[in-house]
């Protein structure tokens, strides 16, 4: 009785909550974003223009860190847990097409302003979002991003006013510029700028209407060619990277910058500067003609409020709220009508972005786009180090290309899988019977029921969120399929990896190259870690010791500061030109190293940010060693006259081994599958060769279009090897009269 | 005499000195650089040997620690809430369920299971994680857990787990079976021995196991990215990790951040550091 009417209570709750959440939802919008500074400013402030204009409706806004931000997209959309409207570029509608987790923008266009030959946006930026067959369109364009010239004013006039119109003009101030100063300064090493030379020389990164890889024949030789000169008359400075620009030109030593709105962001007022579209090459007659990306407004599928979520998504295009977005967030919004605005028109920033992205080539969306990119830097980079390489780099560019892109494997019927399976279960249940029939085994358990009660618990939760997700993991592998849409294939994958996909075995790249890598960078960190951590406890546990307390704490912060951070302060150390190694270096008289130009450089500057980060934990553990061993041992061993050398090698390490060795291992382990070092430090460079097992996995399963079955398969083979390898070690290091009773 | 010779000859001294500054330079140099691009509005493109800013200010400090959201909150004292929160119940969280388990491997460890389970526990530390965040994802929305900090403590208590048990279990086998024994002798049960008399001395392992569990929740940010969707719940990390973009990155700002998040990690370890080298060590993993 009592629990009917606590029912009945219950369930007018839960309506009335339920009609209040779902009137609460169709009022209010979720927008996920990645943008940051005035960017997000301008954003709110033309999301709290359309909640006043709105009466009753609340935006939610989300600004979701870049790295994480399309897997999160990925993951939340087709589970209802999305946002009703996200911005994204446009390259990556094709994938979240394929993925099925947005929507026809037409109800949003259809909104929009039209004039005679659409709606009021910008030709370039609609065909961005046109499916490639053209009856559809996904999405609301906001803005262009393109690349364009800054020029230091300063430096300009001192150079004499050389034409800025074409690159020659600019490669003349040369002459009339200081030394430490250089006429053009950019991203040299990266596709993305490249291109714009590319375009120049009529050449393409990727020939978008055919789906296939373009950066080859002699468009992209002559290009590379014409940067190889700018390098060697140093019209340009040598390794530049994205984050090395900046400095340059804050601090008077670029006339000239190419790069995107970003720039501006982090210019200040340290330098007075103009921005003019990009030059022209003489000898073409053609501009260097830059990738253009458009911001656009996708419409998300399971959308909790599908209507107000087209209607924000007009409104982000409409002319007051780009103005917004254009004067706040220095946007170079895709609205045509917001540019009569006279103070837009004459902005001297962002009107020349404008007639810039005019100039510019759309930015691919083809799927194999992405593909293409870490093959056209690798390429890039290694002609621009290696001149006389240039057409061997190409070469292997497009078999890169080739090789991340090559056909998916064959779909295959799951039947044998599914036999072995059965029949696995089978004979278990069989066993498992068998055994419970067992007097023996049922003693046994009884036996252990008291130790149950302390591990149940353990075992259901780690199963469940540990196990569970690893294993569900490894199932992947066996599947196969580009962004998300996966098939059964069975074990072609694993077949795929260790036939080095029908190439040559021990070519870079391959499963047993990469393998080796990994086997020499886990020996060599093992080994500095231990001398070095055992080399430190033995000082910090002299007995007499000063200062003893202070160097121990000061020897702990590698281990104390977050990895990715410090990963990531090793990279800046060295740099070319702006590290402190190579800084170090010249001050002892030697020549500045590239350090990511060769795999010796590369993987040592590897290894000696991992020792840096791992030294710490041997150094204790070994510290908590030597303070187990009884000091008698060395009394008695001082009383028969050995000398210290005799102590440590008698004494010390025989009762060091056995309480480190289960350390070493999981260092082994740690090591092995050391993510953040590799990625953060030398990315693989040069060409790959540095990449270990663990960063070839993720690569495969994130820069190489989402290939997670290839990437699980990886993972799996990861565990064998680190399996058979401590298995190894084991009976290496366990002396054969122990083994048997080893649990 | 003897002491003589245990102090060894005169230049032992001002060489372990030497030595151990040498090594003090080797781990503060990187960090030095940290601070000093964290201090320094510019940077110029001239490598320096010497890490100092050139014209020192608190500004991104200051553009970090006074951080609002849209609403005009204090976002960065909502997100150092949350990752305490997050980090300190993560650390709670992995100590509750290892230690028993941890517990029952040191004392009974021929139970039916345990061999197999240990095997199993160490597995799950060599199995790359790379592709387990899209599996945790769907799982944590079946459980209704996502975009809520209990959800991202359940994920990091678990996946601290078995390293957690490795260390604990050590740590048991090293308290003599005596103690507890001594305790039931008197009366008590197992698991009234265990509270009161091994819990207690094992503290400095514990302490040092829950340090490990506190210290990866608090780094952490790939997946709180991912499964929190309100900027009032996310972690530190994740809002640190938001100053570096696709093209550009604001260096100074997110040095400023590291230092913020290193801070109170190194304050622990601080506190934790002569536990730290008897903890570690009663501790390994054994197959």
């Amino acid at each position: 009785m009592i629990a009917r009417r606590w029912l009945a209570l219950f369930a007018t709750v839960a309506l009335l909550l339920c009609t209040v959440t779902a009137h609460a939802q169709q009022r209010s919008v979720t927008l996920w974003h990645a943008y940051r500074g005035a960017e997000q400013q301008a954003l709110e402030q033309v999301l709290r223009a359309f909640e006043r204009e709105h009466p009753g409706v609340t935006i939610t806004s989300l600004a979701v860190p870049f790295d994480a931000y399309a897997s999160k997209l990925e993951a939340a959309i087709p589970r209802g847990n999305g946002p009703d409207l996200f911005i994204d570029a446009h390259e990556r509608l094709p994938s979240y097409r394929a993925r099925n987790i947005i929507e026809s923008a037409a109800p949003a266009l259809g909104q929009l302003a039209r004039t005679d030959t659409g709606p009021d946006l910008e030709p370039l930026a609609l065909e961005a979002v046109t499916s490639s067959d053209g009856s559809e369109r996904y999405g609301v364009p906001l803005a262009l991003k393109c690349l364009a010239l800054f020029v230091d004013e300063e430096l300009w006039e001192r150079a004499g006013r050389p034409s800025l119109e074409t690159v020659e003009g600019i490669a003349a101030a040369r002459s009339a510029l200081p030394r430490e100063a250089y006429p053009l300064v950019y991203y040299g090493a990266n596709a993305y700028f490249h291109a714009a030379f590319l375009h120049a020389f009529g050449g393409q990164l990727f020939d978008d209407r055919r789906g296939t890889y373009a950066f080859t024949g002699a468009a992209a030789l002559q290009s590379l060619e014409y940067v190889q000169r700018l390098l060697r008359d140093r019209v340009v400075p040598a390794e530049v990277d994205g984050a090395s620009v900046t400095p340059y030109f804050r601090s008077g030593r670029a006339m000239t910058v190419i790069s995107g709105p970003w720039f501006v962001g982090e210019l200040g007022d340290a330098r007075r500067f103009r921005v003019v579209p990009l030059p022209r090459v003489t000898s073409t007659g053609r501009a260097l003609s830059p990738l253009v990306t458009v911001e656009v407004a996708y419409l998300a599928r399971n959308a909790h409020a599908p209507a107000l979520a087209a209607e924000l998504a007009a409104y982000f295009a409409s002319p007051s709220a780009a103005r917004t977005r254009a004067l706040i967030g220095r946007q170079v919004v895709a609205t045509p009508s917001a540019w009569s605005d006279p103070a837009l028109a004459a902005d001297r920033i962002l009107a020349p972005f404008r007639r810039a992205a005019r100039d510019g080539k759309l930015m691919p969306t083809h799927g194999n786009m992405r593909l293409s990119w870490e093959p056209a830097n690798q390429a890039i980079r290694r002609a621009l180090r290696d001149p006389a390489a240039t057409r061997v780099a190409l070469e292997q560019g497009q078999h890169r290309y080739d090789d991340a892109s090559r056909p998916l494997p064959s779909r295959r019927s799951p039947l044998p899988l599914q036999l072995v399976l059965g029949v696995l279960a089978l004979g278990l249940v069989f066993r498992s019977v068998q055994r419970a029939r067992d007097p023996a085994f049922r003693y046994a358990v009884k036996q252990s029921m008291p130790a149950y009660a302390y591990v149940t618990h353990a075992v259901v939760i780690v199963t469940l969120l540990v196990v569970l997700p690893l294993v569900l993991g490894a199932i992947t592998s066996l599947y196969a399929g580009r962004d998300g849409a996966l098939e059964y294939v069975g074990a072609a994958n694993y077949w795929d990896i260790i036939t080095a996909r029908g190439g040559p075995l021990f070519t870079s790249g391959t499963f047993y190259a990469v393998l080796l890598v990994t086997v020499v960078w886990t020996l060599a960190n093992l080994a500095l870690h231990v001398s070095i951590g055992v080399a430190l406890a033995l000082l910090l546990s002299r007995p007499l010791l000063k200062l003893r307390a202070l160097y121990r704490v000061l020897l702990i912060i590698p281990w104390a500061v977050p990895s990715y951070v410090t990963a990531l302060a090793w990279k800046g150390m060295f740099h070319r030109q702006t590290g402190a190694i190579n800084a170090m270096l010249a001050a002892l008289g030697v020549e500045p190293v590239s350090w990511f130009a060769q795999f010796s450089t590369a993987f040592t500057a590897n290894v000696a940010t991992n020792t840096w980060l791992g030294f710490p934990f041997m150094m204790v553990v070994t510290i908590g060693a030597l303070a187990a061993i009884p000091k008698d041992l060395y009394e008695a061993a001082e009383v028969d006259g050995a000398t210290p050398w005799q102590q440590f090698r008698h004494i010390t390490l025989p009762l060091l081994k056995p309480t480190l060795l289960p350390s070493v291992s999981m260092g082994a382990v740690w090591t092995f599958n050391q993510f953040n070092v590799i990625f953060l430090v030398s990315g693989g460079e040069p060409d790959g060769a540095t990449e270990i097992l663990v960063t070839e996995a993720y690569r495969w399963a994130f820069t190489r279009q989402a290939q997670y079955g290839y990437a699980a398969a990886y993972a799996v083979l990861i565990f064998g090897v680190l399996v058979l390898g401590t298995r190894l070690l084991e009976r290496l290091t366990t002396p054969p009269h122990a083994r048997g009773g080893a649990r | 005499m003897r002491e003589h010779s245990r102090k060894g000859p005169w230049w032992l001294e001002p060489l372990s000195h030497f030595v151990l500054l040498l090594a003090v330079a080797f781990a503060l140099y990187p960090v030095l650089w940290v601070v000093s691009l964290a201090l320094d509005g510019v940077q110029r493109p001239v490598a320096r040997a010497i890490p100092w800013p050139e014209s020192p200010s608190l500004d991104n400090f200051r553009a970090i620690i006074f951080a609002r959201g849209n609403t005009g909150e204090w976002l960065f004292g909502r997100q150092l809430a949350n990752s305490i929160l997050v980090s300190a119940a993560t650390a709670l969280t992995a100590i509750a369920i290892a230690t028993p388990a941890a517990y029952a491997l040191a004392r009974f460890p021929s139970f039916v299971g345990a061999k197999g389970g240990t095997k199993a526990l160490l597995a799950t530390q060599m199995f790359p994680g790379v592709a387990s965040a899209v599996p945790l994802y769907m799982l944590l929305d079946k459980l209704r857990l996502l975009d809520t900090r209990s959800g991202l403590v359940l994920v990091y208590a678990t996946t601290a787990v078995p390293f957690a048990i490795f260390q604990l279990r050590g740590a048991f086998e090293t308290i003599p079976k005596d103690l507890e024994e001594a305790a039931m002798v008197d009366g008590a049960t197992r698991f009234q021995a265990f509270v009161k008399v091994v819990l207690p001395a094992a503290r400095p392992a514990l302490a040092v196991t829950a340090l490990f569990a506190f210290m990866s929740a608090w780094n952490e940010f790939i997946l709180a990215a991912t499964f929190l969707s309100r900027e009032s719940a996310f972690t530190l990390p994740v809002a640190l990790q938001r100053h570096v973009g696709e093209y550009d990155a604001a260096w100074g700002k997110f040095a400023a951040g590291s230092i913020i998040v290193s801070v109170p990690v190194m304050a622990l370890f601080y506190a934790l550091q002569k536990h730290l080298v008897g903890g570690l060590t009663s501790g390994g993993v054994k197959g």
